[in-house]
């Protein structure tokens, strides 16, 4: 069993690599991708809570009768793993506009460079 | 021992890549590398105990989502010289440093948190706690079966919400992408 600060270390590092790609590059679609990379750190942390919340609630269920602890541990436990269900959706709808932004801005200034995209700086 | 030893190797693999996504110069190989990631995360997943939303993370992330990223690099066939245009250096370094701080901020908050998470898993054994880990863990909450149950009973609205959000996604990719035949655009009058 692997301990769960490993995991949360391993996702913020992630997350920080995203920052970090986020802040250095110039070009949309690598800064798109550093944003996915962000959302899986994000991801990654919420499953190995989820998986952790046997050891995490067992102090809190322990005035519950023990079917009522089991289910009450179960919906912790696959409430996280919907979380990331839901994340993983939304990161499908906001890569799909948001590369149909970036196709529309191609075709606007025959660039993905976002230090072309001034047009709302006045 | 073992699941140790698969986790480290998987970690080293993600972060390897996950620089490589952000320091390659060419979008093609940043998208390769990003995959990279996302499989052996989907490998994390499933050391978790997550099966579902391992094979997810194949079928949507990276089957997916990614394919629709390599479709868009490879649509606009942007010219050698708009691949890597270099940063800043003050944007590299700069950045490289105010991240690398907030890194170790995060680390030496989770690990204080850490403190009593580890206290409380020692309370497992204390004479306090009646009901035994054993009997909760008898079922597999992470199965299949159970995420979907939870999904499409106690969560249905927000399940129903994000077809909406889909569909306008859908509707929103279609039209900001789609040709416009009247309004010319901005640099092609120059």
């Amino acid at each position: 069993m692997v301990p769960l600060g490993y995991f949360i270390v391993l996702s913020a590092i992630l997350f920080c690599i995203g920052v970090w790609g986020v802040l250095r590059s110039r070009n949309a679609i690598v800064i798109f991708m550093a944003i996915e990379l962000m959302l899986n750190a994000v991801n990654l942390s919420l499953i190995a809570f989820s998986s952790n919340m046997k050891h995490i609630l067992v102090r809190f269920v322990q005035s519950m009768a023990p079917q009522d602890a089991a289910n009450a541990i179960g919906t912790a436990t696959s409430s996280g793993q919907v979380f990331v269900f839901l994340v993983m959706t939304v990161a499908a709808a906001e890569a799909a506009v948001g590369l149909a932004i970036i196709i529309y801005v191609y075709r606007m200034k025959d660039s993905v460079n976002v230090d072309d995209v001034n047009i709302m700086k006045w | 021992m073992l699941s140790l030893i698969i986790f480290f190797l998987l970690a080293v693999m993600v972060v390897v890549a996950a620089i490589l996504v952000v320091t390659s110069k060419n979008p093609v190989a940043s998208a390769l590398f990003l995959i990279l990631v996302m499989c052996c995360l989907a490998g994390l997943f499933v050391l978790l105990g997550a099966i579902f939303l391992a094979a997810l993370q194949v079928i949507v992330y990276a089957g997916a989502i990614m394919v629709l990223f390599l479709f868009v690099i490879m649509l606009l066939n942007l010219r050698r010289d708009e691949f890597g245009q270099d940063s800043l250096a003050i944007q590299k370094y700069l950045g490289f440093i105010l991240v690398a701080a907030f890194l170790v901020q995060g680390i030496v908050i989770v690990s204080w948190a850490m403190k009593d998470y580890s206290v409380s898993i020692k309370a497992e054994t204390q004479p306090g706690v009646s009901i035994p880990l054993d009997t909760l863990a008898a079922t597999d909450y992470n199965s299949a079966q159970s995420v979907a149950g939870t999904l499409f009973t106690r969560y249905a609205y927000p399940f129903e919400v994000t077809s909406v959000l889909l569909l306008a996604a859908i509707v929103g990719a279609v039209v900001i992408a789609r040709r416009r035949p009247f309004a010319e655009p901005e640099s092609r009058e120059k």
